[in-house]
């Protein structure tokens, strides 16, 4: 999990494309001028202080938000005007719980690879396949309420690339879940960056940025820095990311939500 | 898109089925309410209470009184002389009212052709007194025919020879005028408008809640299939919970449609689309439950007190009634009365049936357009 190879930036198509993409709810700049990209197979950490437009920024690249300006393109898609394109290719995990709780295990993967497109051979396959990487064979017939949290987000994160798209975004997946099990979460989304699916994630757990290929801190609607975790720490001389974010995010105006 | 609609579909049935206090409540709760609601909304009104003041004690006002407690809606609770009396039996809810035949009742009436009575009611209980009120005026106007008819049978020379105009009503349609008939079709209108409205509002803000409608809204799935496969488990709920008041009409009151069932399914099918673009839209408007609920009980309370089921539409001031034809409920009530009782058939409901459509149209179509700018 220590080795962290740095994604070399240009050796991989950009699959996330951003340019001076803002959202203005009236008077308010939720996101301003946001300009980057992400590079097939990467992971992306996009930090910031609640309330400093993370949800926001993240919600127009999954097309759930038109955005006020700028332009942005996901798996090559325009986010105004092929949205229902992008989300043939996204996968999102919100901050909120999202799996039918009185569904089982195995009909909510089903549901879920079902309105995808996917064939009834393809989804049964899938289904072994995931519940066998989740190690949850033995509840894939126990109502998603019964189980316990961490195997949940465990589950909505397989839920959420059932179809293999190109790019994942996760919104804070792993809040309240114990170190343990997040240890866990994260080998599974360095094996689905290892086959190639960009991992878009955003994070209040420090240790989580060091895994992250690289990362952006937002303040208060803009992208204060972004860079791979160790350039950070150089570039602003501490020694772990914590250090990072506190400077970056203690000069913050927004009040935090 | 079939494929999509079949997963959304068998996913709905699924935690429909697996609700089960959902299931019960939707089946059982409009049984319950059909058999009990209709003793209740029985407007024809039995066991009057009538206090007599017979200041006459003649053949005549033997007669009469006799008449009127053997008409079946009349109960003589007091038989007095005077009038005071008896109006303190109404004061003291003894009596619902007071008739006086006054002195010199039968001699009046012979020689003068005319008589006076005088009836006190007791307005409390409104529907009862007026009706007894109506039943009573009715009686004495019978009683005045008999009266005639008696005399010119008798070639009794006092008689005038006045013609006689006497108005004869029949009811037609429902000839005994058997109350439940009228009732029984239009509850089971206002259980269906519960149903559907409030289940399928409910059911979409109980998603928004959850979070999983955000989940749905980053996949592929168009917002009107969606929509069609949230309407659909409805629908059928609606069909069945139809065919069950259906069924307990007849047990128990005895009602039958005069008119074909394919007609009244039809129409229901027509309805719930309506009823179910309503609940759509409620629930795009609502963020939590608890405001969904708040809704549609707005417009449940609305639609059952003015859609005809209780008290008669053109009785409204003319823009009530503009509004109330707007309702969705008032014209499957007239089509549920039409049907069931004169049998009419589908020419006949046309207007209704293309009202209500037009009405869903509207509803469906800005369900669908505030949906997604709500996403």
């Amino acid at each position: 999990m220590s080795s962290i190879t740095t994604a070399t930036p240009s050796a991989t198509p950009p699959v996330i494309t951003t340019d001076k993409l803002t959202k203005r709810f009236g008077q308010f700049v939720a996101a301003s001028q946001l300009t980057f990209q992400v590079y097939k197979g990467e992971i992306f950490g996009f930090l910031g202080a609640n309330g400093a437009g993370k949800t926001t920024a993240m919600r127009m690249l999954c097309g759930l938000l038109k955005p006020s300006s700028g332009n942005a393109t996901i798996a090559g898609y325009d986010v105004y005007t092929q949205t229902e394109k992008i989300k043939q290719r996204i996968g999102y995990m919100s901050q909120k719980f999202s799996l039918y709780d009185d569904l089982t295990v195995s009909e909510n993967i089903r549901f879920y690879a079902g309105i995808y497109g996917m064939s009834t051979p393809r989804i049964k396959e899938k289904t072994s396949q995931l519940l066998q990487e989740l190690q949850l064979e033995k509840e894939a017939k126990t109502l998603v309420s019964d189980l316990p949290l961490g195997w949940k987000q465990k589950l909505s994160f397989s839920v959420s690339i059932v179809h293999d798209p190109d790019i994942v975004f996760l919104d804070e997946p792993t809040g309240g879940v114990d170190p343990v099990t997040r240890r866990q979460f994260w080998d599974l989304i360095y094996h689905a960056a290892d086959r190639g699916v960009t991992v878009f994630v955003t994070t209040h757990y420090m240790d989580e940025a060091e895994y992250c290929n690289r990362v952006s801190i937002m303040v208060d609607g803009v992208i204060a820095a972004l860079d791979s975790p160790t350039r950070l720490r150089q570039q602003f001389g501490y020694d772990n990311m914590e250090d990072v974010f506190y400077e970056l995010a203690r000069n913050a105006k927004r009040k935090a939500d | 898109m079939i494929r999509t609609l079949y997963f959304l579909l068998e996913k709905e049935f699924r935690q429909i089925m697996r609700n089960k206090g959902i299931v019960r409540m939707l089946i059982i709760a409009p049984v319950i309410q059909l058999i009990l609601l209709p003793l209740a909304a029985d407007y024809s009104v039995k066991n009057i209470s009538i206090a007599v003041v017979d200041n006459d004690h003649s053949t005549a006002s033997q007669r009469l009184i006799g008449k009127i407690t053997s008409s079946g809606y009349f109960k003589l609770t007091g038989y007095t002389g005077s009038y005071n009396a008896a109006l303190s039996m109404v004061e003291q809810e003894k009596a619902d009212l007071a008739l006086q035949i006054p002195a010199h009742f039968e001699r009046d009436l012979v020689r003068e052709n005319s008589q006076k009575l005088y009836i006190a009611i007791n307005a409390i209980e409104g529907t009862k007194a007026n009706l007894g009120g109506a039943y009573l005026t009715s009686i004495i106007t019978d009683f005045n025919d008999e009266i005639r008819v008696d005399w010119h049978t008798s070639g009794s020379s006092t008689g005038p020879d006045a013609p006689q105009i006497s108005i004869a009503s029949s009811n037609w349609y429902n000839p005994f005028m058997n109350f439940h008939l009228y009732i029984v079709p239009a509850i089971l209108v206002t259980l269906v408008t519960a149903m559907a409205a409030m289940q399928t509002a409910f059911n979409i803000v109980q998603e928004k809640e959850n979070g999983t409608i955000e989940q749905i809204n980053v996949t592929p799935i168009k917002k009107y299939v969606f929509i069609t496969g949230k309407m659909i488990p409805f629908l059928v709920l609606g069909i069945i919970i139809f065919t069950l008041g259906l069924i307990v009409g007849w047990i128990f009151y005895g009602v039958v449609s005069t008119g074909s069932l394919w007609v009244l399914y039809l129409s229901l099918v027509d309805y719930l689309f309506a009823m179910l673009g309503l609940g759509l839209l409620l629930a795009t408007y609502s963020g939590t439950q608890q405001q969904a609920m708040s809704l549609s009980f707005f417009f449940i309370n609305i639609f059952n007190m003015m859609s005809g089921a209780f008290t008669a539409v053109d009785s409204m001031p003319g823009w009530a009634q503009a509004i109330v034809s707007t309702f969705p409920p008032y014209h499957f009530i007239r089509i549920m009365r039409m049907v069931v009782l004169k049998g009419s058939g589908i020419t006949d409901i046309l207007p209704d049936l293309g009202a209500m459509f037009a009405i869903g149209l509207v509803l469906n179509v800005w369900a669908i357009v505030n949906y997604r700018k709500t996403a």
